[in-house]
């Protein structure tokens, strides 16, 4: 309960921090006028409907309800700053704000929600662009125009950290976009002395952040840092294979927001630096629960290469033989099962078979069943991914459950369906040493009394590893694409 | 450093708590709608760029102005509207008085 307080406490402890911050820039403490009160009082106003639209989706029912007042915020904030009175001519922002709803509006009426990952990493790239291109703006008109007046070296740092991060954002977003969207090969690039190299580019730009602090005027060694910041951000991300993207993308989330949070210590507006530090911590977040989920430490993820491991140790699969089961008999064990939890894969998003998955689920119940869907946190290709494609197909949100929620109910569970899903439910993760998943969280599907396996045929998972449970004797492999096989299924079930 | 700026980072690590305290709440269920809302919000650079373009800095900030203001603003509407298009496909199980249907929370903790 103390701790519900805390919650509610905090966002008040921010906003009077706020109202103490929200005196006119150069800290004198005289009143604000009018005009700027506005203004203020409209960045208050967002930034409150900013933390609650975050806080509504800790509820899935108010979730939707929440992110529309958050958008009204942001209007808030939009009109707000257009009260500003250093504003003097409105023509390229008009032209700037309707060419922005314009290509908006595609991006977000109709990208597929398979497609969300990449789409969610380009857009990463435009928002760390915008705070790049302020960064670069304000340094310019605080040195390079005539009238400049300089920049003093808190502001400094505050632009050096905007352009640092912004810059290696956008490359790097870029770099995940196109292995996501498959344009760059999803296989880590590697080459000997990387991290090395990578190493030396970070304190290259260390140096030229440090420098600038205390030598602004330097406009070399400005541009420089941009360029080398750009650049990291292709390098880094290069030798990170296409199944870590989640990581990286939830990481580039975090490096976006801060970026933002700097933009508004360099330009004195509290309404970025509350936005940006919620942006950065829910990034930070995310890629600390998807590393964990993955069973790598941060490090590794960057500095890994991952992908490239030939280390398929692990047991193997000589002289154990995985039964195979038909469409009917599966179907017949399905129909009158008590208990099925199904264990989606990204294989089943490939396949698009959700639809297919929900008739079966839908069928069962009818039977009387009970049908419970399970969750790894890396099912997807980003976080919560699967969750999203199930729900676009009708699955109702409370049969979802993660895997901490479900874990302890495999053991009562008649018949566990795993569709397309390999690594997650491998049990060498928990009983061989030798594996190199041996560590990961997996869902425990080995506990369930029957256990069916859609699959296209024996291969070993994206990590390279033999799976033991297709070849426990509770396992029936049903062979063949899962689309095809689920359809029948669906058929086999309805003649019963 | 100026008073304003010890402020500002009261600001900011106050801020950061918070979204520190909200964030670990959200159930994984909703994290790509939280990627794709804190995307959204991300868009607030467009203040930044607003003031740029519309400000008299000079040719060279109000062209730079003028890109951020897109980018940001591209965020914006596409953010939001897709933030929106996702927590809208999230439905709870119709009540149908079903004989069995007591698993209630779930998910939806």
């Amino acid at each position: 309960m103390s701790f519900l307080l805390l919650i509610a406490g905090l966002p008040t402890a921010a906003a009077a921090a706020y109202l103490l911050a929200t005196s006119p820039t150069g800290a004198s403490l005289d009143a604000i006028g009018g005009r700027e009160l506005v203004v203020q009082l409209t960045y208050l106003a967002s930034s409150v409907l900013f933390i609650l639209g975050l806080r509504s989706l800790t509820k899935p029912d108010e979730a939707r309800r929440g992110m529309q007042l958050a958008a009204l915020g942001m209007v808030f904030a939009i009109v707000g700053t257009l009260l500003n009175s250093e504003i003097l001519t409105y023509s390229w922002i008009v032209g700037g704000l309707v060419l922005g709803t314009v290509l908006g509006y595609p991006l977000g009426k109709f990208v597929p929600m398979t497609a969300m990952p990449q789409r969610i990493a380009f857009s990463h790239m435009f928002g760390a662009l915008a705070a790049t291109l302020v960064g670069v703006g304000e340094y310019y008109h605080g040195i390079q125009v005539p009238e400049a007046t300089g920049i003093e070296r808190f502001k400094m740092a505050a632009i050096g950290f905007e352009v640092l991060f912004g810059a290696l954002t956008v490359t790097g977003s870029f770099m995940a976009f196109g292995k996501l969207q498959e344009f760059i090969t999803g296989k880590p690039i590697t080459y000997p002395g990387q991290n090395i190299f990578n190493l030396s580019l970070f304190a290259a730009a260390f140096g030229c952040f440090v420098w600038l602090i205390f030598n602004p005027e330097n406009t070399a060694v400005f541009y420089a840092m941009l360029a080398i910041g750009f650049a990291i951000g292709i390098l880094m991300v290069m030798p990170i294979g296409g199944a870590d993207m989640p990581v990286v993308v939830s990481l580039l989330n975090s490096y976006a927001g801060l970026a933002a949070s700097a933009t508004g210590f360099a330009i004195n507006n509290d309404v970025l630096i509350i936005a940006g530090a919620l942006d950065g911590a829910s990034g930070f977040i995310l890629s600390i629960i998807m590393s964990k989920a993955m069973n790598r430490s941060f490090g590794n993820v960057i500095f890994g290469a991952f992908g490239s491991a030939t280390t398929a140790s692990g047991k193997t699969s000589e002289g154990l033989v995985a039964k195979s089961i038909s469409a009917e008999d599966a179907a017949v064990q399905l129909a009158y099962a008590g208990r099925v939890v199904f264990v989606p894969g990204y294989g089943m998003a490939v396949a698009q078979a959700q639809h297919q998955v929900r008739e079966l689920a839908e069928l069962i119940e009818k039977n009387g069943g009970e049908v419970k869907y399970a969750i790894h946190p890396v099912a997807g290709r980003m976080p919560g991914h699967m969750n999203v494609l199930l729900a676009e197909a009708n699955v109702p949100y409370d049969k979802m459950y993660d895997m901490e929620e479900i874990n302890d109910q495999f053991a009562e569970t008649d018949v566990a369906v795993v569709i397309g899903a390999n690594d997650v439910v491998n049990p060498a993760a928990k009983n061989d040493e030798s594996s190199p998943i041996y560590g990961m969280p997996i869902l425990n599907v080995y506990e369930a009394r029957s256990i069916i396996v859609l699959k296209r045929g024996m291969n070993p998972g994206f990590a390279g590893i033999e799976n033991e449970l297709f070849f426990d004797e509770k396992t029936n492999m049903l062979f063949g694409d899962a689309k095809s096989s689920l359809t029948k299924l669906v058929s086999e079930v309805k003649t019963l | 450093m100026t008073a304003t700026q010890i402020i500002q980072l009261y600001v900011f690590i106050l801020a950061g708590f918070v979204g520190f305290l909200v964030i670990t709440k959200v159930p994984p269920l909703l994290h790509t709608p939280l990627m794709a809302a804190t995307n959204a919000i991300s868009g607030i650079s467009l203040v930044g760029s607003i003031v740029l373009a519309g400000g008299q800095y000079g040719q060279v900030a109000t062209i730079l102005g003028f890109i951020a203001v897109v980018c940001a603003m591209t965020n914006v509407v596409g953010g939001f509207i897709i933030t929106d298009r996702m927590l809208g496909m999230f439905k709870r199980a119709e009540t149908k008085s079903g004989p069995t249907d007591t698993t209630g929370a779930g998910g939806a903790k």
